[in-house]
């Protein structure tokens, strides 16, 4: 809409006060003069308005309260936390681990709404018709009812430690969270290690040989088999050859609570089952009108072309699905990531529980609080659609 | 095949029940395999919820002593008790009726507008938009002059603070959210700069840290002793949250407007109130009905969190009534009052989008390009 910038310019004579009202140059000129000016006399009381009520009130300001001490305990830490540590470092432990949830969450999310909107598609009616239901049902309700229900409706009543819930490979289910065995690496780990990066190595070149012999010959052969082989096989014997250095240590029954093992906490399990059972019904939406926006002619050509049906759907529906599929799913990676600061309602220490929670509550300084929080949301959505604006130039159509 | 006996018969269409089962539950190996494994789930979905809800489900009883017997499904009783006030929260028994009434002045205008086909569109927009709210308004407060008591909003609670939050919130955002969008498209650098910066910013953020923002840091702005109360700050927050989203839903519909129509209205010598308000958006809002009935959606659910803040919406109140009512509590307490709540904003959100769906097939005319 915009307006010729080059036009003939008629005001050779000097020109009235009529002659600039009726100019729309001169006429946005005053707006924005006005707007800005609007702006800062609002700005200036707003700033003006909250000093006098910190000063009224006795909050400090500024950031040198992120130096002070936390003085409390958060309940689950990805980063080595005391309670003598300071603020910052508390703003730390929660931004990481709403960064856990939020990354563990979106690739759950993406597994189960990919198969649910792929059921939607399905041949068979039963099938469809459950991943119907799933998607209709979990659209529908607040994800904060999800997490509510997850979390005080299943988890809160499960039995106490005392009774826990047996599971395989000495697990236990309980109300204080999932326990299952801590893998302790021995000696000669690396011998494994080393034979996990060769056999990645291996399965690559033989990847790569295949591709090339396809290009080459145009004769197909799976690269796939050969491949697994290594990545499973190299690793094991480096393993066995190093003498099995992998022991484990198992949750037992303390007096109160199990003893020893790993504890996932079951905040962190309402948070992330709410949240991707919640993104992946819009998820499921949004594969299954990727796929149905494939022309009919590109299944039908590549049938013709003797793919099997497995092939259609890898090498021709879902390279094409994806385009329309990315943009709406960047949209569904950053609500789910912004809807983990749900936690604060269920007591998982993610960054607004430990920060705008603990933290405002302690220091009274609403201002730098609130900022910190909101501009790292902010980035991360920034980061993430930038990432994704990438990822979608690179999977976008070439056109000449 | 040009002599005629090369001929092939049309499909009959497979309609008898065996058929179909055929086609659409058999037709394979793997499909009946998934069938099989498709049917186990279904069976074990419905016969629990049926097994939870009525077989083993409680229905009588004064308080949670019948729900704690061993093996009892739903505490229906729980919901039964507490339905006042799970729809109106604490609001006083007696004045009941001015929250029912004002539900039915907001049905007697909105049935007729969300239907096609009636007549006096104008008048009824004007009475939802301008009467409406004001009568609302007297009649949910109070009024001394009318003889209405005043009822104080901590009183209010559940579906009524949801319903308020969601229509105030989408009310008060639309003509925001317009202006936001009118602005972000505006030629004007620095107005359209300021637009996109605040459509961007609340639009990056979560609504909790918007709502703490709006509960924390709003009071601080203003004035020493001015105050408002806690609903309102939720309902500011809320308003200012969607109206970023509605700005860009109309975003989308100002751009799908041709240029040609801006240009003719530039060429007739319409000024821009009147290219806009008589041109452009009466088009482009009617194409973005469906997204903007989808936004409202997501604040009706969303209205669930101002419980962060402390006020008390439908899940906000049950949630109450589960955690702090001793009397009450039993094994499937919790989850007897989630499945109602479920159940209330699912209908709600289920009707809506099944409205949005249906205005969309109507509003196709069939040559969009």
């Amino acid at each position: 809409m915009k307006r010729p910038s080059k036009r003939p310019s008629p005001a050779k004579v000097p020109r009235s006060l009529s002659g600039y009202v009726y100019d729309p140059k001169a006429r946005g000129l005053a707006l924005q003069a006005i707007v800005a000016l609007l702006l800062v006399w609002f700005v200036a009381g707003i700033v003006d308005n909250t000093i006098r009520n910190l000063e009224a009130q006795g909050i400090a300001s500024g950031f040198d309260f992120l130096d002070n001490t936390a003085g409390f305990d958060i309940s689950q830490s990805l980063i080595a936390y005391t309670n003598t540590m300071t603020y910052a470092r508390a703003f730390l432990v929660g931004l990481l681990n709403t960064l856990l949830v939020a990354v563990v969450g979106i690739v759950l999310a993406t597994v189960v709404g990919f198969i649910v909107g792929v059921a939607r598609l399905s041949g068979n009616w039963l099938i469809a018709t459950l991943a119907t239901v799933y998607i209709e049902t979990l659209r529908n309700i607040p994800p904060l009812l999800m997490l509510f229900a997850v979390y005080f409706g299943v988890l809160k009543t499960l039995p106490s430690p005392r009774n826990s819930v047996e599971l395989p490979f000495s697990s236990y289910l309980n109300t204080r969270g999932l326990y299952f065995p801590a893998p302790i690496w021995g000696e000669g780990t690396w011998l494994f290690v080393l034979g996990l990066i060769g056999g990645l190595a291996g399965a690559l070149l033989v990847y790569w040989k295949a591709r090339r012999q396809r290009l080459l010959t145009g004769r197909a052969n799976s690269a796939l088999l050969p491949a697994i082989a290594l990545v499973i096989g190299i690793p094991l014997v480096a393993f066995f050859l190093a003498g099995t250095p992998l022991s484990f240590d198992y949750p037992e029954a303390g007096r109160f609570n199990l003893k020893g093992g790993v504890v996932v906490q079951p905040e962190f399990i309402a948070l992330l089952a709410g949240l991707s059972l919640y993104t992946a019904a819009f998820i499921a939406e949004i594969v299954r009108s990727g796929i149905l926006a494939v022309p009919k002619g590109q299944r039908e050509a590549a049938a013709a072309l003797g793919l099997h049906d497995g092939q259609i759907m890898r090498l021709v529906v879902i390279p094409q699905a994806l385009r329309v599929i990315i943009p709406p799913l960047t949209n569904q990676y950053l609500n789910l990531t912004k809807n983990s600061s749900l936690a604060v309602a269920i007591g998982y220490p993610d960054l607004v529980s430990v920060f705008a929670g603990t933290v405002l509550n302690q220091t009274n300084q609403a201002v730098e609080v609130i900022l910190i929080t909101m501009s790292v949301y902010l980035v991360l959505s920034l980061l993430t659609s930038a990432f994704m604006n990438w990822f979608n130039a690179r999977v976008a159509i070439v056109e000449r | 095949m040009t002599n005629g006996t090369f001929k092939l018969r049309p499909e009959l269409p497979t309609i008898s029940v065996i058929g179909w089962l055929k086609a659409n539950l058999f037709s394979s190996w793997g499909n009946s395999i998934l069938t099989l494994v498709g049917a186990m789930i279904s069976v074990w979905l419905v016969w629990s919820v049926l097994d939870w809800a009525v077989l083993r489900a409680v229905f009588s009883g004064s308080d949670g002593s019948t729900c704690r017997v061993a093996g009892a499904g739903a505490c229906w009783p729980f919901v039964a008790h507490k339905f006042q006030l799970f729809m109106y929260g604490r609001y006083p028994g007696e004045e009941i009726w001015r929250v029912n009434l004002t539900y039915m002045l907001a049905l007697a205008g909105l049935v007729p507008l969300m239907l096609p086909g009636v007549g006096g569109k104008l008048w009824l927009s004007i009475y939802m938009l301008v009467v409406f709210p004001v009568i609302a308004f007297f009649l949910l407060t109070g009024a001394e002059w009318l003889g209405l008591e005043n009822v104080a909003t901590e009183m209010w609670g559940g579906l009524l603070v949801t319903l308020v939050v969601a229509c105030v919130g989408i009310a008060a955002s639309f003509p925001i959210g317009i202006i936001l969008a009118l602005a972000r498209r505006s030629e004007l650098p620095l107005i359209r700069w300021l637009a996109i910066g605040f459509i961007e910013f609340v639009r990056g953020v979560p609504l909790v840290t918007v709502l703490f923002f709006a509960s924390v840091m709003l009071p601080l702005f203003l004035p020493e002793n001015v105050t408002f109360d806690k609903l309102l700050r939720a309902l500011i927050g809320v308003a200012l949250f969607s109206a970023a989203y509605l700005a860009e839903v109309v975003r989308g519909g100002l751009q799908a407007i041709p240029r040609g129509q801006f240009e003719a209205a530039d060429a007739l010598g319409l000024s821009y109130p009147q290219k806009m308000g008589l041109i452009v958006l009466p088009q482009a809002l009617k194409l973005v009905i469906p997204g903007i009935v989808n936004s409202f959606i997501a604040l009706f659910k969303d209205t669930s969190l101002v419980l962060i803040i402390g006020v008390f919406d439908l899940l906000g109140i049950v949630q109450q009534g589960i955690s702090s009512d001793a009397k009450w509590f039993s094994p499937q307490t919790a989850a007897t009052g989630y499945v109602f709540a479920a159940f209330v904003f699912w209908m709600f959100c289920f009707g809506m989008s099944r409205y949005s769906v249906w205005l969309e097939r109507r509003l196709d005319t069939g040559h969009k390009s």
